[in-house]
């Protein structure tokens, strides 16, 4: 099996993931200008309530008209969005409101539709919080990358060019945030997703087994360049990438069974985020036997002269 | 391997599971040392369940200030102390109050069915009250009524008291609006703690025991005076939120403004009283950024089916794993069955409080302890290809996998760390609870790798001589 020799195939089919993603996010940010990917309270503020009504669900629109009756000019509550959840739930996210509100906002209901409502669940999280939230996650992120590359760099330290490794395996990680992000951007557009606090969890989990995969088969690579040293650098990673593979896909479907009985059994609450999991597992191991490795021999063979050279060639 | 370490890792590993499967299966451990019947261990195991599972509120306060970095950290935390005795008043059970980063405190109430009455006794400003209780000492803990603020102004006690102490009429009284029941003794503020200026703790005139000096703003100081001359030999109690603190009385008129509070306090209790005097309203000023209600039956319904899925995962897994690598594969699902064991006990012991991205990164570590294993025997059936024993293969197929295993799992660590870092600072506690779960499944599960797995195999291998069939191996 030779994965090296059609690296850029495979570098390709990532691009074919990516560039749609990139393309989502711009149109989100484009049009909406608040970012990427539509955010969730968690990041941009604001409130969610989910209730559960014992009697019959009034019609949404009369939620609309509790919600405008509370609304004031410092604490606006207009025109929520309103979803069905269930047969017997909705969910409504609206500006920012405090716990008194809320509270009165309950009862409201309970005496105009004559029925019982259980709060299943609410949030209120005001807008500097979020913002907060949203640029440390960021910088979270940076953190991590920057502490990786850091630790490889030094654990690859008795092979040729140790930062190769680090780089590459920090480019494979960004490889899989993009595939996620953008995945999460189609299904925002698509199933209006909102990236919550969770969705930063599920990245951050992303991020770390991207790096956990990619160290495996670099590890390989490590020790068969003690081994073959004659062997030419491209031969001796298709080999190491060859002989990981089963490791690679093994470890990959055992967390992907747990993941799938996580989505199809764990109910609503989690699946979005069990759903960005599975995509970013799935991105983390490909991205370590197809992009990862794939990058030091481009790397040690300094294949961006010839890209150039090629295209030249192209047009004579 | 030395076939007497092998022995003494099975008992140790025996001791641990026991161990293990006695805390999961109980509430609540404890032994007894039989000599002379006292208790060593008596510890509560039962299961820590996060807000987003068992019902309850979340609420995230921050420092109501322009700049965060000039809070100071010892305010912050008499501000969190402060917040948590008012909390504990309201007699909401297990509450936790942490200070996250400079200028927040996380409070989580679980269980509570009334989240609106309880962020707002938070965010009240706490009143600090001197009130006139005549002759009798108030037992502290007491809850009091007083005038103030009921009355326009604290310097016009007559009518109030008068108004307040006139007995309730014998004739039907629907039309009178003050009370309609018997009220209860309505005490007179002298004055609030508004009027305080300085407050310090002092060594008493008693060996060992404290006293608290405290002097009163200059506009405060006549009234005090005019007060404690006509008063002595009376009590007068200081009360926070109604609620009586202390309850000294007067030895003499207090006319210079500054004056003390004696009595048989110890360190600890001078101070106490020294910060309820000086905080009695908060010393950094609070208000709630974040608020989450989790309804009791979201989190059974998520608890009911995060199992579900759990022990789902875990049984494809142990299939999986049986059907893959035959032998060894059964091996190391044994390693997997411990591996669950010994991390739930320790979420009850350490304790960790499990939330949903907790269980999540549980779970997601399952497969990173597979993935120790899935290391290992690759190497392990790469050895048997080449032609090594079976007793060589094992341990050259783990010296060998080490330092993948090592490299991989210290990564993954290093992301935890930085997870941590993140969701404590913000407090984040669904970030820092899915880190703090992942990183301890990583630890368990190179423990399990490394010692478990091998010893098991070994155990096998020495005593069912099962060396002349490769195909249990897979090849």
């Amino acid at each position: 099996m030779n994965i090296i020799k059609n690296r850029y195939l495979y570098f390709l089919i990532s691009l074919l993931i990516i560039v749609p993603g990139i393309v989502f996010m711009t149109l989100h940010w484009t049009s909406t200008k608040e970012g990427p990917l539509s955010l969730g309270i968690d990041f941009k503020g604001g409130s969610l309530l989910e209730v559960q009504f014992t009697g019959t669900r009034p019609a949404s629109s009369d939620i609309n008209s509790v919600y405008a009756q509370f609304s004031t000019a410092t604490q606006p509550l207009n025109d929520p969005i309103i979803q069905p959840l269930g047969t017997d739930s909705f969910s409504i996210r609206s500006k920012q409101m405090d716990d008194a509100t809320k509270g009165k906002l309950v009862a409201e209901m309970e005496s105009k539709f004559g029925s019982k409502v259980i709060v299943l669940n609410f949030t209120s999280v005001s807008a500097s919080v979020g913002a907060e939230v949203t640029n440390a996650a960021g910088f979270a992120i940076l953190m991590a990358a920057l502490a990786i590359l850091l630790y490889i760099w030094y654990a690859f330290r008795e092979v040729d060019h140790p930062i190769r490794y680090g780089t590459a395996a920090i480019i494979a990680m960004l490889h899989d945030v993009l595939v996620v992000l953008g995945v999460e951007a189609m299904l925002g557009y698509f199933l209006g997703w909102e990236a919550d606090a969770l969705f930063l969890t599920a990245v951050l989990t992303v991020i770390g087994f991207s790096v956990h995969d990619t160290i495996v088969v670099f590890d390989r690579i490590r020790e068969n360049s003690n081994i073959y040293r004659r062997v030419e650098y491209e031969k001796m990673v298709n080999h190491s990438i060859v002989q990981t593979l089963d490791r690679s896909i093994n470890t990959q479907l055992t967390v992907m069974f747990t993941l799938f009985a996580l989505a199809l059994f764990g109910g609503d609450t989690i699946r979005h985020f069990v759903i960005i999991l599975l995509v970013g597992i799935f991105s983390g191991t490909y991205s370590s036997i197809f992009n990862a490795s794939p990058i030091l021999v481009v790397w040690e063979n300094k294949e961006w002269k010839n890209w150039f050279k090629r295209k030249d060639a192209a047009t004579v | 391997m030395n076939r007497s370490r092998n022995n003494w890792l099975i008992v140790m590993i025996v001791v641990l599971v026991a161990f293990s499967l006695w805390t999961d299966l109980s509430k609540n451990i404890s032994i007894q040392n039989p000599l002379n019947n006292t208790s060593l261990v008596n510890r509560n195991t039962d299961i820590h369940l996060g807000l987003d599972l068992r019902g309850g509120l979340q609420t995230l306060l921050q420092a109501d200030v322009a700049d965060c970095a000039s809070v100071k950290a010892s305010d912050l935390e008499t501000t969190r102390t402060i917040l948590q005795n008012r909390a504990n008043a309201l007699g909401v059970s297990e509450i936790t109050m942490q200070t996250a980063g400079n200028c927040r405190i996380v409070a989580e109430f679980p269980g509570v069915s009334n989240p609106e009455e309880v962020v707002a006794a938070l965010q009240q400003t706490a009143l600090l009250e001197f009130i006139d209780a005549g002759d009798t000492p108030l037992t502290i803990g007491t809850k009091v009524e007083t005038d103030y603020g009921q009355s326009s102004t604290t310097t016009q006690p007559t009518a109030t008291v008068a108004a307040a102490t006139a007995t309730p009429s014998t004739t039907a009284t629907t039309t009178s609006a003050a009370s309609p029941t018997p009220a209860p003794t309505v005490y007179h503020t002298v004055m609030t703690g508004a009027a305080l200026n300085t407050v310090a703790v002092q060594v008493g005139s008693k060996p060992g025991t404290y006293q608290i000096s405290f002097t009163l703003k200059p506009d405060s100081t006549q009234l005090f005076a005019d007060y404690t001359s006509s008063h002595i030999g009376k009590i007068l109690a200081i009360v926070l939120d109604k609620s009586v603190i202390s309850s000294p009385s007067i030895q003499s008129a207090i006319t210079g403004g500054d004056g003390s509070i004696t009595g048989s306090f110890t360190s600890a209790e001078a101070n106490s009283l020294a910060v309820q005097l000086r905080y009695g309203s908060l010393p950094v000023p609070v208000k709630v950024v974040e608020s989450r209600t989790v309804g009791a039956t979201l989190g059974e319904d998520s608890v009911r089916k995060s199992l579900t899925a759990g022990a789902i995962g875990l049984a494809i897994v142990i299939l999986f794993m049986a059907f893959y690598y035959h032998l060894p594969g059964i091996i190391a699902d044994l390693a997997l069955v411990t591996y669950a064991l010994i991390s739930f006990m320790l979420f009850k012991m350490i304790p960790i409080t499990l939330s949903l991205p907790g269980i999540a990164g549980f779970i997601l570590s399952i497969g990173m302890a597979v993935d120790a294993n899935v290391l290992i025997f690759e190497r392990l059936k790469e050895e048997l290809r080449a032609g090594r024993t079976l007793s060589q293969a094992i341990d050259l197929g783990w010296s060998r996998a080490w330092p993948s295993i090592r490299d991989s799992n210290s990564s993954t660590l290093i992301t935890c760390l930085i997870l941590y870092v993140f969701g404590n600072s913000f407090g984040a506690s669904m970030v820092k609870g899915f880190s703090i779960n992942l990183a301890l499944g990583v630890v368990v599960s190179l423990f399990t790798a490394i010692i478990v797995t091998r010893t098991y195999l070994h155990l096998v291998l020495d005593n069912l001589k099962l060396g002349e069939h490769p195909r249990w191996f897979g090849l």
